[in-house]
């Protein structure tokens, strides 16, 4: 059984890839700032209402966190769930021998 | 035909308006008149004083509150203001304490930066890049 199926399913979404993308390019984004980005630089025309949904996932995953600063809401990227994946399936350092 | 004369921001209090928009963003100051229990009063940019005014309107109305929060929230901007070049304009702002919720951020065809106006707006500053 998967410990964390909400992880597979998050990154299973390529909106969801694409904005774990660019928050590790700017960490710390509003969501309109994550919906511009999504727009102009990916050509993505997701609604802000589906935008926010993706977080919602991502965030149940633990990539994203939220922060509320004053009035603002900032997302974090947290990479660390991922760490997971590589314990379950390790990466060998050396090249493998075919 | 028709044309676009005024503009207008929800502000929570003019007086504090009026020095930020003036002081801080370097428009000026156009027209001022008592207006029931509040001022007409608008603003315009230097390079352009008879051009468009903003209108620093009070956000008095119960429905004002709910929705300025809302968009603050997700860090939507009211509206946009364009500038020369916005990441020196950042630079300026930052330095006179302006607090931002997207730095410059070069989109392209785009680059923008959303700050907060203090007086419950998020605003956008614009240049568009030579093509």
């Amino acid at each position: 059984m998967d410990a964390n199926p909400e992880l597979f399913k998050a990154i299973g979404d390529g909106t969801r890839r694409t904005i774990l993308d660019e928050l590790a390019d700017k960490d710390g984004q509003t969501l309109f700032e994550i919906c511009g980005r999504l727009t102009v630089k990916h050509g993505l025309g997701s609604s802000r209402q589906a935008v926010s949904q993706h977080l919602e996932v991502l965030e149940k995953a633990g990539l994203v966190h939220t922060r509320r600063q004053g009035r603002y809401k900032f997302h974090h990227l947290d990479t660390s769930p991922l760490r997971s994946i590589v314990e379950r399936w390790p990466i060998d350092r050396e090249e493998p021998n075919p | 035909m028709i044309r676009i004369n005024i503009t207008s921001v929800f502000v929570d209090d003019q007086a504090k308006a009026l020095a930020f928009y003036t002081d801080k963003l370097g428009f000026i100051k156009k027209t001022d008149e008592p207006a029931g229990e509040a001022r007409w009063l608008t603003v315009v940019s230097p390079v352009d004083p008879d051009g468009v005014e903003l209108l620093l309107e009070p956000d008095g109305h119960p429905a004002a509150g709910p929705f300025k929060k809302a968009l603050a929230a997700d860090g939507i901007p009211f509206t946009q203001f364009a500038v020369d070049d916005v990441h020196a304009e950042v630079e300026r702002l930052k330095s006179l304490g302006v607090e931002f919720t997207q730095d410059a951020t070069d989109l392209g065809p785009v680059v923008t930066a959303v700050f907060d106006d203090t007086c419950g707006n998020l605003i956008q500053l614009a240049a568009l890049n030579q093509a």
